[in-house]
């Protein structure tokens, strides 16, 4: 299991953007995620509070997007969801495909601050 | 209070992409070509370095990284290969990232080398997310371990650019299932380049060895 060392990496990095915002802290952070990124939701979900322990995303959520597996299918000339993980063919005609668009996905595209200046 | 919300673009493991490709630029220009092994424990991974290390020693100027838990019984095994061998010990953690490959090659002059073999911990789940700089990343699955890992670990499969089938000399014994094997590898990574080898009797090995030596020569 390698989720927590994603969690830290996730913390570590929204953490950089936090300081540059004057050291607000974050409520929420918002992740997208893949099925080919190899990392296992409930177990990012359940490493994350702790790595955001003594942190400026102390007390925040971790919301998770989940992507698809979209490759280009060739026979069909445009991009399809595949299948399943287990089987990347296209969802539409059943053409296997090696031309994958996307589905790797491991990344923070929204964060939810805690306005400091309505907060007094 | 009210929640403000602020778009960013974050890769998470962008730390680790940075670092990998700092690698593969040093790599690039040294010359240096990079072969990686991913695979469960007990595969055989160590048996196949070893026995692809002593094959290309005479060839080229190869040398090997070994990643593992704890021990260094693998690292004295490959040592016997007569090639320059480090160790990687990652105590806990169960795979290698870019930063313990980049520490480890501290003190190798990268312009004497012309080939390197990174093994990375036993664990076919982990080290799918992080790039090593590496040019090829082989997965290795054994005969004995069953046609269907592919499936269970797709991953590992995809991010890999060739698939070696290990321990051939054992597939009649466990009645390996050779279509099966090979439609699974296909179903989880469409087109994947297959090796079947054994380190036992040699099989397969040259072709191995020919398909690493010309792809550090294009």
């Amino acid at each position: 299991m390698h989720e927590l060392s994603i969690a830290l990496s996730i913390v570590e990095g929204v953490e950089e953007e936090l300081v540059l915002r004057g050291n607000a802290s974050a409520t929420a952070v918002y992740l997208r995620l893949g099925p080919l990124s190899g990392v296992v939701r409930d177990a990012l979900l359940f490493s994350y509070d702790i790595a955001c322990e003594g942190t400026l995303l102390a007390g925040s959520k971790l919301v998770i997007e989940e992507t698809r597996i979209i490759l280009f299918c060739h026979k069909c000339g445009e991009e399809r969801q595949a299948v399943s993980l287990q089987n990347l063919s296209c969802a539409v005609c059943d053409t296997p495909g090696a031309d994958i668009r996307s589905g790797s996905e491991l990344e923070v595209f929204l964060l939810e601050l805690a306005d400091a200046t309505t907060s007094c | 209070m009210q929640p403000r919300l602020v778009e960013v673009r974050q890769k998470v493991l962008k730390h680790n992409d940075l670092l990998a490709r700092e690698m593969r630029e040093r790599f690039h220009a040294a010359g240096l070509y990079v072969v990686s092994l991913v695979s469960s424990p007990g595969s055989g991974k160590t048996a196949f370095l070893e026995k692809t290390l002593s094959m290309l020693r005479p060839k080229v100027r190869v040398a090997a990284l070994v990643g593992d838990l704890a021990t260094d019984n693998d690292a004295l095994r490959l040592a016997r290969s007569m090639v320059p061998v480090r160790q990687i010990t990652t105590g806990t953690i169960c795979h290698l990232d870019a930063d313990m490959v980049t520490k480890a090659l501290e003190g190798w002059t990268l312009d004497e080398l012309e080939l390197l073999f990174i093994e990375n911990v036993g664990n076919l789940v982990c080290p799918s997310s992080y790039d090593l700089g590496e040019n090829l990343r082989a997965v290795l699955m054994s005969v004995t371990e069953g046609e269907d890992k592919p499936l269970k670990y797709p991953t590992i499969f995809n991010t890999a650019d060739i698939a070696i089938i290990t321990k051939t000399d054992l597939a009649q014994a466990v009645e390996f299932d050779w279509d099966a094997a090979r439609r699974n590898i296909n179903a989880v990574r469409p087109g994947m380049e297959v090796l079947a080898v054994s380190s036992k009797t040699g099989e397969g090995m040259n072709d191995w060895a020919e398909r690493v030596l010309n792809a550090r020569r294009d």
